[in-house]
């Protein structure tokens, strides 16, 4: 069966003091249906210019250079901007971090929701009143048909991104890219959302792109993972096998630089300096001037070792299971 | 009530005579409240009925909390529970409505003149946006020397003494003439530090402060704060939202929910044996690597608004155990184990029992 979703070597590019600065480099991913992926990474790592390519929301002068995107085996990449549109919010949605900046601050809850509906759906206005309300009984917000008719600003945090969650799930469509939806709350708040997203998409059987710098919440969400670093993915495959067995190591620094119960009282491991920007990426491995393992090899590119489902671009893996 | 003893073995704290030492500081029933104060026209109309009285947000209720030399404590809760009040009231910062500020034994309040300028120095604040936090138009030379040498602390070459700290937090001095805008948020967070180490503080409030940085920058940052400890002998108020920094880096742990302290507990004694149930859903909820996918379970509804908190127990409206005399009464933080208190009229159940 072919997948839902087929990313082949896709570059983005933003220009930059005399050439194209990669944000994406040469990413290669596949999503089955139902399936949750976890794009993880830090800052500046390209995760999220990633979901906003799929999308087709990067802006100028940034822009997809090369590379394939094949969502049910059409690419979306050679797609005109009206055909797009046309998919964007009815087949392909995607979730934000901050869900002030999703919702207009000057329109209600009730006219945001039917507009979505509206724009791609041919339906009386009562019909789609009836939708936005039974999507906001289904995120878990209290008393549905009085908040239609709320403020943004009316509503906590946590609420907020349930109607900006609410707003995705409209279509029902077949792929969420869900960009650090709940790096702004709470922990309990995080877990509230979590569980409604994981519920909803699962009896939907919508695919999801889970963008995040939270290896845990990743850990217990996603299906497979793929590890980000200077616009390549250096990492990917089952959540088992990476997190149990990291082959490269930036993806072994970043597990071990999580505290938890195991470091209490003892120094964490760190990865060395910081993240070159996207000028002074190092040539060959991105992360040669931070690797412990890195030798003369790495200052050559290195490729995909592995399948489409699980490889890692390392020059030196390691072998064993992490301790 | 008669001081904890902490002679249990998960204390890690150096290896002092804790119980009979002052405590570093020590808050006392501190209340804090935020509200416009009516002026006289007002008072009459709202004593006529005629109007409402201001809202008043109870940021802090009858908080009690000990700090002991050399130990860190984290604390812990959901935003808008009163942990950053908290820590400001600690540092010195802000004053409290109500209650006593003792810093190593003294009211803070009755402090004057030189010893309250001493008081002030030795409690200094990491805050949680470095780039806030720093003055945009100045150096990180000028912005690390600015206070020692206001307060006289320079002895001698002040570029050497500010090198000194530099180097300290992990700075390279020889970038010391740019500007904040010019480094990263791991390199502002360590100008920061440097800073607030400058005054040569005994005790640091950390509010957030590697919240805003990425996984790898944030190791290295709490790495820092565990050198520095053990360098400069320095005590901490760790507070933060993050249940994993907290375990890491606390000796003991106080959970707040809503302006009271509802639990405080040596580190390992409360992930082990959580006893408010507060404490105990959020500990359920801490996000660990594990692979393998499960189903996160939630606890209900938000934090209840500050404006008009909750009457008796403030969790109550969230609580499962919830019983009649949750609604009217506020429990009181006992001792249920050495060192380990809770707020919750479970325990009195259970010990009459």
């Amino acid at each position: 069966m072919t997948p839902l979703l087929d990313v082949r070597d896709l570059v983005t590019t933003f220009p930059g003091r005399g050439r194209a600065l990669r944000a994406v480099d040469e990413v290669s991913f596949q999503l089955g249906r139902g399936e949750v992926l976890g794009l993880v990474g830090e800052s500046g790592s390209g995760k999220s210019v990633t979901g906003f390519s799929i999308m087709g929301l990067v802006d100028a002068p940034g822009r997809v250079a090369s590379g394939q995107i094949l969502f049910d085996g059409e690419d979306l990449a050679q797609l005109d901007a009206e055909t797009r549109r046309s998919l964007r919010g009815r087949r392909i949605a995607m979730v934000f971090q901050d869900p002030m900046m999703t919702l207009n601050p000057v329109l209600r809850i009730g006219t945001q929701m039917t507009e979505t509906l509206h724009a791609h759906e041919k339906l009386s206005a009562a019909e789609a009143r009836a939708r936005a309300r039974d999507a906001l009984g289904l995120v878990g917000i209290p008393s549905p048909q009085e908040r239609l008719d709320a403020y943004p600003h009316e509503f906590s945090g946590g609420m907020r991104q349930r109607v900006a969650i609410a707003i995705a799930l409209l279509h029902r469509p077949d792929l969420i890219i869900a960009d650090e939806p709940t790096t702004a709350l709470d922990v309990t708040i995080q877990a509230q959302i979590i569980s409604e997203f994981q519920k909803l998409t699962e009896e939907q059987g919508t695919s999801v792109i889970w963008i995040t710098h939270d290896l845990a919440i990743v850990s217990g969400l996603a299906d497979r993972i793929a590890v980000m670093y200077g616009g390549r993915i250096v990492e990917a495959g089952t959540i088992t096998e990476v997190l149990t067995a990291p082959r490269h190591p930036y993806t072994r620094g970043l597990i071990r630089s999580v505290p938890s119960e195991n470091t209490r009282g003892t120094r964490l491991a760190q990865i060395p300096g910081v993240t070159p920007g996207l000028g002074r990426m190092p040539e060959g491995c991105a992360f040669r001037t931070r690797c412990p393992r890195a030798t003369e090899v790495c200052s050559e590119r290195p490729g995909r070792f592995g399948d489409a489902m699980a490889y890692h671009r390392c020059f030196h893996p390691h072998e064993e299971a992490l301790a | 009530m008669t001081m904890p003893d902490i002679h249990t073995p998960a204390a890690t704290a150096p290896s002092r005579d804790s119980s009979t030492e002052t405590p570093l500081l020590e808050l006392r029933d501190v209340s804090r409240r935020f509200g416009s104060r009516p002026d006289l026209a007002a008072r009459i109309s709202i004593a006529l009925g005629a109007a409402k009285p201001p809202p008043v947000v109870h940021a802090l209720d009858g908080v009690d909390l000990t700090i002991r030399r050399g130990e860190v404590l984290g604390l812990v809760g959901e935003s808008g529970c009163g942990k950053s009040t908290l820590g400001r009231i600690a540092a010195g910062i802000l004053p409290p409505s109500e209650g006593q500020v003792l810093w190593k034994g003294e009211d803070r309040k009755t402090l004057r003149g030189k010893r309250r300028l001493q008081a002030d120095l030795e409690a200094q604040m990491i805050f949680q946006n470095p780039m806030a936090a720093l003055n945009p138009r100045m150096t990180i030379e000028t912005l690390v020397s600015e206070a020692p040498q206001i307060h006289g602390m320079i002895n001698g070459d002040r570029a050497a003494y500010v090198d000194d700290y530099l180097v300290k937090a992990g700075f390279d001095p020889a970038m010391k003439r740019r500007l904040p805008h010019q480094f990263s948020g791991g390199q502002r967070a360590r100008v920061n530090i440097a800073r607030a180490l400058a005054v040569q503080p005994e005790f640091l409030v950390c509010d957030e402060s590697v919240a805003a940085l990425d996984v790898s920058i944030q190791a290295q940052i709490l790495n820092l704060f565990m050198d520095l400890r053990e360098d400069l002998d320095l005590t901490y108020l760790f507070v933060s939202h993050d249940l994993g920094v907290v375990e890491h880096i606390s000796d003991r742990v106080a959970i707040m929910y809503l302006g009271r302290v509802v639990e405080e507990a040596p580190v390992a004694e409360v992930f082990a044996r959580p006893n408010h149930p507060y404490t105990q859903q959020l500990l359920a909820e801490v996000p660990r690597i594990r692979p393998g996918k499960r189903h996160f379970n939630a606890m209900k509804g938000e934090l209840p608004s500050p404006l008009d908190p909750p009457k008796g127990c403030h969790f109550h409206p969230r609580c499962p155990f919830v019983h009649e005399r949750c609604r009217v009464e506020a429990p009181v933080r006992r001792e249920i184990a050495p060192g380990h208190s809770s707020a919750c009229h479970l325990n009195d159940v259970s010990a009459a029992a």
